[in-house]
């Protein structure tokens, strides 16, 4: 993997492009105190270069009636070849899954799970996550409060 | 507020790309670019949308691991809850922290440049901080995100 030389404009730019990806050209190059030409020329390398990789929407989940948000840690039946592929697979398949993670460490996989309420939860997690294949073991942390969740770079 | 299969559509396709204006969006959609930008502004304004977050090419810019922490606080009751999350908070390379219920009372996102760098931010920083207790690293191998229930019929 090569890594990249970011200088201290780069820097900056992916800083307030981190705190606003909105931002427009003009509005960046006057925060830069640099022309919009040389900021165009510097979002066009870092695209080129495949650092600055594009934005996506973030979603609220509750605010869509999913109020229970659940991080389940799976550890794997790892005598059996296929069970990370067949598992990612089938999890896949759940429509409640949000995220997929694997791990080096004393946990395999790990599913971020929402639900409606309680009930809804328990639904999901009988019919559809306990029936899951290769589960060795398996752990539920609810989550109480997101504390922090910018997922910002310390660039 | 109850949303239809434009809406799911919308958010999917802003999910994978907010970068898209809303004629592009609309063209893809088969709807007009006023339209678009009302059903926009209705998941917003109704918190759907919650904003918009930069993609960076994290191992490109020398940051190579990604560790996930259980961190169980040792001293509970005696620890305020609110300096640890805001100490824990302000460290730059903890991504996110979630208050959870279960084996460990948090979980931390924590990158880093290499696993000696890590080792550096998780003794210096965050084993240091009061009240800490038992923690538990998983590093991060793989990860993909889902559309969840965006996808339509449900």
């Amino acid at each position: 993997m090569v890594i990249l030389m970011l200088d201290d404009v780069d820097r900056r730019l992916l800083r307030l492009l981190q705190a606003d990806p909105a931002r427009g050209v003009p509005d960046l190059a006057e925060a830069v105190g640099a022309t919009p030409a040389r900021i165009s020329r510097r979002l066009d390398r870092l695209r080129q270069d495949g650092v600055l990789l594009g934005s996506h929407a973030v979603i609220d989940w509750r605010a869509m009636g999913y109020s229970i948000s659940v991080s389940l840690r799976i550890t794997l039946d790892k005598t059996v070849a296929r069970a990370f592929d067949d598992f990612i697979e089938a999890a896949r398949a759940v429509p409640e899954v949000i995220e997929i993670q694997t791990f080096l460490g004393r946990v395999d996989v790990r599913l971020s799970l929402i639900a409606r309420d309680l009930s809804d939860y328990q639904r999901i997690y009988r019919a559809q996550v306990l029936t899951l294949p290769h589960i060795a073991d398996i752990e539920a942390l609810m989550t109480v409060a997101a504390v922090k969740s910018d997922q910002g770079l310390p660039v | 507020m109850t949303l239809d299969d434009l809406d799911r559509a919308i958010l999917r396709a802003l999910v994978a790309n907010a970068d898209q204006s809303t004629t592009q969006l609309g063209q893809k959609l088969g709807l007009s670019q006023p339209a678009t930008w009302r059903r926009i502004r209705r998941l917003q304004d109704a918190g759907i949308i919650a904003g918009r977050r930069l993609v960076l090419d994290a191992e490109k810019m020398g940051f190579g691991v990604t560790v996930f922490l259980g961190v169980k606080l040792a001293t509970k009751g005696r620890v305020s809850l609110e300096d640890f999350e805001r100490a824990v908070g302000a460290i730059p390379e903890v991504q996110t922290v979630d208050h959870v219920l279960g084996l460990y009372d948090y979980r931390l996102r924590v990158v880093a440049r290499d696993l000696a760098d890590f080792e550096r931010v998780l003794r210096r920083r965050i084993m240091t901080m009061p009240g800490v207790g038992d923690v538990e690293a998983n590093v991060l191998l793989s990860e993909e995100r889902r559309p969840g229930p965006l996808l339509s019929g449900h």
